[in-house]
């Protein structure tokens, strides 16, 4: 009867976690299908408590109280621009779980595990041991703790192969021979330094791609918990979790035109690729705030474009400012989103949303850039690389055949950038030296204040 | 585990991959960071397994593991959901200071 009551408790959670997925297809549908997806899970829990095996609710009352209160205080203090650490973090904490869960069944099982479940285990601990370093260490990078540039050695992608390989064959050897406990945490061990080492040739660029990626070990992870325990919904909810990372790394991947294996072992944005980027004659044009007032003040069509610049400065309330006073003199502002701008996928339609910037006026790529040709003014806040016109016209490029926004398409361009340097991926950008271009330097949100400021006096 | 057991588990891990490639295919790119961290919360449920190591009392190492990813995966499924709502509820259709007409 119990048991039975369980296992319908978690049969119910799956359905709903799917149909609250399902409802994410949508902004109006989302917010339902989220609750539908809590209640599932708060049944699950329920249902859990009921477990025969539980003997003590000590530790698990104490474990969920803590976890609730530092869940509590980081979902509703942690700022939207912190989002991509906040997440890092809690693939961290996922994996960490399913990995502790793993561990805690092997000192049960102590040796006499059978083929299927050794195996389930081995992934589970390879796969939440990795994750756990490895967001760690993405979250270092994105909180500003660990320099953002990849963090490169000779010979590192085959070193890394190497201890991947010695990994795995340590867990093939645990697969025959389950009761090696050294060898196990080893393997364990292993895993964890691989994690770091796998992310850390990784530039602050590619981060998107990584997120993703790190999402789906975690959710994978959770997914051989499942087999281990043979817990369905574990297995939903990891598989469901993994794929939806999965589907992410490639989209994410699709947007830069690079493959999975570039983004990971290419150390993208060290100094060798920077060199390979064309050489630019001329000068970039520095043009006047009241300049830049008088030209947006008198637009038809203003887009905006967002990058990681936008986050790091905290601008979105001040772009929206911006472009509640353009609207009010007629003018039509829209935003074009690159899937890549920002450091995890959908970073800045967050961004955008926290300030008040309806959804109905975010553009996707495709959507947009057919409309750079008759937009008058296209202010680029903080993004370079998704703007950059080389990947779309030098061959020779590290990024050619990246999709882009065509800003240098519209009448007049406008870059606010915080100084001359180059992006995250150290590429000069030949936009910046067109006729049509005009640069703007400073902090983002101050220019875009002074600008609020000159437009209402145009 | 069961040879059967494994057959049937796999039918689940297939038949949840294939539908999960479904519906995450149609989340728009609007909504790709709260997908995150929605899915995030979702694989929390790995609690469960956590709820029962920490609370069988096999022996005292089983249950610190247990004890400490109770709280890692409770912080994940709480968070998650807190701050999935609070992104949700950002996402608006027009502004509501539009003061336009």
């Amino acid at each position: 009867m119990q048991t039975y009551f369980i296992e319908l408790s978690y049969l119910l959670a799956s359905i709903l976690f799917i149909l609250g997925l399902k409802g994410l297809s949508h902004p109006e549908t989302a917010k339902r299908g989220m609750h539908l997806a809590e209640f599932g899970m708060l049944m699950a829990i329920i249902g859990t408590l009921l477990h025969h095996e539980i003997v003590t609710y000590v530790w698990i009352i104490a474990g969920l109280a803590i976890g609730s209160v530092v869940g509590l205080a980081m979902g509703f203090w942690v700022p939207m621009t912190a989002m991509p650490q906040r997440t890092a973090l809690s693939h961290a904490f996922g994996a960490f779980a399913a990995a502790l869960v793993g561990v805690a069944e092997y000192l049960k099982g102590a040796g006499h595990l059978d083929t299927i479940t050794m195996s389930a285990l081995g992934f589970e601990v390879m796969l939440g041991s990795l994750t756990t370093t490895g967001s760690l260490l993405a979250f270092a990078k994105l909180q500003g703790m660990v320099r953002g540039t990849p963090m490169t050695y000779k010979g590192q992608n085959v070193f890394n192969m190497l201890l991947l390989a010695v990994t795995i064959g340590i867990f093939i050897y645990l697969i025959v021979n389950p009761g090696s406990m050294p060898l196990f945490f080893t393997m364990a061990g292993l895993a964890f330094v691989f994690g770091l080492l796998l992310v850390m040739p990784i530039g602050s660029a590619d981060m998107p791609v990584v997120m993703s990626l790190l999402n789906s070990y975690a959710g994978l992870a959770s997914a051989a918990t499942g087999f281990v325990l043979s817990n369905k919904v574990l297995i939903i909810a990891g598989t469901l979790d993994g794929f939806s990372g999965f589907i992410l790394s490639i989209l994410m991947c699709r947007a830069m035109n690079r493959s999975m294996t570039n983004v990971l072992f290419g150390a993208f944005g060290s100094a060798a690729t920077a060199e390979a980027g064309s050489e630019q004659q001329g000068s970039m044009r520095e043009v006047g705030l009241e300049d830049i007032a008088t030209q947006l003040a008198y637009a038809n069509k203003v887009v905006f474009v967002p990058g990681y610049g936008l986050a790091t400065a905290q601008a979105q309330h001040a772009v929206r400012e911006l472009a509640d006073v353009l609207e009010k003199r007629g003018v039509t502002v829209k935003y074009g989103i690159h899937p890549v701008a920002g450091r995890m996928p959908g970073h800045m339609n967050v961004l955008l949303a926290e300030a008040n910037v309806p959804y109905s006026s975010l553009y996707e790529l495709e959507q947009i850039n057919p409309e750079f040709p008759t937009t008058d003014v296209s202010v680029v806040i903080g993004a370079n690389d998704v703007v950059n016109p080389d990947a779309r016209d030098n061959p020779a490029s590290p990024i050619a055949g990246m999709p882009i926004l065509e800003v240098d398409r519209s009448k007049s361009v406008v870059v606010l950038k915080r100084g001359q340097g180059r992006g995250f991926s150290g590429l000069e950008n030949p936009l910046f030296f067109k006729p049509v271009t005009g640069m703007l330097y400073g902090d983002a949100k101050d220019t875009l204040t002074r600008l609020v400021q000159a437009v209402q006096h145009a | 585990m069961s040879h059967e057991a494994l057959i049937s588990a796999l039918y689940v891990f297939a038949l949840a991959a294939f539908l999960g490639y479904l519906v995450i295919s149609r989340v728009p790119p609007l909504l790709h960071t709260p997908l995150m961290s929605a899915t995030n919360a979702i694989s929390g449920i790995s609690l469960v397994g956590s709820i029962v190591t920490a609370g069988s009392g096999h022996d005292t190492v089983s249950t610190v593991l247990g004890f400490v990813a109770v709280v890692c995966a409770s912080t994940n499924v709480v968070g998650g959901f807190v701050i999935t709502d609070r992104m949700l509820r950002m996402f608006k259709r027009k502004p509501t200071t539009d003061l336009k007409k």
